[in-house]
């Protein structure tokens, strides 16, 4: 069996002491600021990509993507304890997990978001496995007229499906490629939108782009609206879920499993929208529906598996075939790049080490997190306790040295606090900043590709029509445009 | 009736939007554009520029017709000062050391929070240098200067 190999490769990478360290390191750290209220995973890897990014390639990778899980799970913790979600994708468990701690079954709770979590990951991490190379092998038929469809589908996708309006995301989708033209023009050497400034030349640098507009913009938008937090201090006890408590939670997991799996590998949908789409479900199909949102387990086991499970097949469409469907798959692939990793489906072929490593380390990433989750509950509730006083100046400090650190210098210091204020400014209008770092990661690729097709194609356009592939993207594009457009276009005339 | 035009969310937005792509589609005049099978390296970002006026034209319009207000104030005050903190941190890292710019980017970031409380924030000034200087001084052995200039 070829999987078996490849996976004893991973394993035999991964189970180095170098690499199980980073893995530990990452996970401890992700959880750790995952955990902070209002800190969610996509803040958390802006802000510790740059330790990162002085490690070699597959411990680094390795590292990140334990920072991205452990973040991920340091935010259930959140909304289980806090009545405040870290993040979109846990916004749901608040709903059911903060009533079970308000019945005092805050243990439980914990265990059961820990526990399903842990079942998803292993599935989704098996998918990858399993799909990857698939997938991988399919991809290697790509010319650029697919990849270009391809990109224009995530980023269309990604931009009608984020809460709120349609069009603002894509405006900042186009703005995002716009900052991502920013830099020389690989094909002319031209310097592009660089107003003489010499560090512009190499482009605007992805933690100055990240940094700005998710932990900058973030809290200064949190510190105008003082929030009122509730957070749960009452002792835990018995940690253990009962056996009915299993009973009860074990088919939820497998359903929100299944959903969450299917969300991941779509463009644009990932954890949010997997965990809702999981929870309406299960209330749907619940004997007594009543009893959601009132501290029912299955309302906490569902979508903590869904967006577990979604996060991990989020992996395949960036490993595979380098289109990123989320952020923080944007912000994992533009990591990759910095590391000099040509993604796409050649990293299999060329890089089976850091491939299969990385695919062990999500196995041993989550295997970790029920490990080092369980027992040290009592000090993520503790860190609940800190106020948002000490923590956000110390956010702040870290992106600045983050920053900083990654080319030694200044400008790129400076280039944030402006990035920052644009993206308080867009959060203030209600623009969604996510599909812009999408468009900003994507941009040179999408051009590089659009050039490339036409330049092949004669400049045909209709190139994009005529290769079947090719077409199958284009028309997906126009299909989640007119679905996801129309009733908003219809809205707009009703409001008149 | 003409419509209120202040603090109109998405008149911003839109507004917003239209300089950027105007701004975008000028400077791209610069760089030559090209033919669609051989794009120039203004090819692309015209291309971008004229998308997002159209966005921003559309976005205008709408705000036009519902109205709606930004939520909440502008938070001014904390943004400023968050800026000038990091700000501050660039222009002072490599000028007199990495202790004395996390003290004062600390410092100016806690003056943004609703609370400032001298001994608290002094607290943790002390606390979070500590930690940064043993983190990335002697854990990841960035190069900078802890007191002094880096040239």
């Amino acid at each position: 069996m070829e999987l078996l190999s490849n996976l004893a490769l991973g394993f035999g990478v991964a189970f180095s002491l170098e690499n199980l360290a980073y893995c530990f390191a990452g996970v401890a750290l992700g959880t750790l600021i995952g955990v902070l209220p209002g800190v969610g995973p996509l803040v958390t890897i802006a802000m510790l990509f740059p330790i990162t990014f002085h490690l070699p390639a597959v411990p680094a990778i390795i590292m990140l993507a334990g920072i991205f899980y452990g973040a991920q799970y340091g935010g259930s913790t959140t909304s289980i304890l806090v009545n405040l979600p870290g993040e979109t994708a846990s916004a749901v468990t608040c709903i059911d997990g903060y009533q079970m701690a308000r019945q005092g079954r805050a243990g439980p709770a914990l265990a059961t978001a820990a526990l399903a979590s842990f079942f998803a990951g292993c599935v989704g991490t098996l998918l990858i496995a399993l799909a990857g190379p698939t997938l991988g092998e399919w991809a290697l038929k790509f010319g650029s007229a697919e990849y270009t469809s391809l990109m224009l589908m995530a980023l269309v996708a990604s931009a009608v499906m984020t809460q709120g309006d349609a069009v603002k995301g894509l405006a900042m989708v186009v703005l995002g490629l716009l900052i991502g033209v920013v830099g020389v023009d690989v094909n002319s050497g031209m310097a592009r939108y660089s107003f003489g400034i010499p560090e512009l030349v190499d482009g605007v640098g992805f933690t100055v782009v990240a940094v700005g507009l998710f932990a900058v913009a973030e809290i200064v938008a949190n510190l105008e609206s003082r929030e009122p937090r509730e957070v749960y201090t009452g002792k835990l006890t018995g940690l253990m879920p009962t056996a009915r408590d299993l009973r009860d939670a074990a088919w939820p997991t497998v359903r929100g499993t299944a959903l969450g799996a299917c969300f991941g590998v779509l463009p644009g949908t990932g954890p949010a929208l997997s965990s809702f789409a999981t929870y309406m479900l299960e209330k749907k199909i619940a004997r007594d529906p009543s009893r959601f949102g009132r501290g029912a387990i299955e309302g906490v086991a569902a979508p903590e598996a869904a967006n577990n499970a979604a996060a991990q097949t989020a992996f395949i469409p960036m490993l595979t075939l380098g289109i990123p469907a989320t952020a923080t798959m944007a912000l994992m692939l533009a990591a990759l790049t910095l590391q000099g990793i040509a993604t796409g489906p050649q990293v299999m072929l060329d890089k089976p080490d850091l491939f299969w490593g990385l695919i062990a380390s999500m196995w041993i990433g989550n295997c970790l997190l029920v490990i080092l989750n369980l027992p040290l509950v009592g000090l993520w509730v503790k860190l609940l306790t800190v106020p948002y006083r000490w923590l956000f100046p110390s956010i702040i400090l870290f992106c600045c040295i983050g920053n900083y650190s990654v080319s030694n210098n200044p400008f790129d210091v400076y280039l944030c606090a402006l990035i920052g204020v644009l993206g308080y400014v867009l959060v203030k209008l209600e623009c969604e900043p996510a599909p812009l770092l999408l468009g900003y990661v994507l941009g040179p690729l999408l051009e590089e590709n659009l050039r490339r097709a036409l330049l092949i194609a004669r400049g045909d356009p209709t190139v994009f029509f005529t290769r079947p592939i090719s077409a199958a993207f284009m028309i997906a594009t126009v299909v989640i445009l007119v679905v996801m457009v129309a009733p908003a276009a219809r809205g707009m005339r009703r409001g008149t | 009736m003409k419509p209120d035009l202040r603090n109109n969310r998405d008149w911003i937005a839109g507004l917003l939007f239209i300089v950027l792509g105007a701004l975008a589609t000028v400077l791209a005049r610069d760089y030559p554009f090209g033919t669609t099978m051989r794009m120039g390296p203004g090819y692309f970002p015209t291309m971008l520029g004229g998308i997002l006026l159209v966005f921003g034209a559309t976005i205008l319009l709408r705000g036009i017709r519902s109205g709606e207000r930004v939520k909440g104030e502008w938070g001014v005050r904390p943004l400023a000062w968050i800026t000038l903190s990091i700000v501050l941190f660039g222009f002072l890292l490599d000028r007199v050391g990495m202790v004395p710019a996390t003290v004062v980017t600390l410092f100016a970031a806690a003056a943004a929070g609703r609370e400032f409380r001298l001994k608290e924030v002094l607290l943790l000034a002390i606390v979070m240098t500590a930690f940064s200087v043993a983190v990335f001084s002697y854990g990841l052995k960035l190069p900078y200067p802890l007191v002094g200039s880096y040239y």
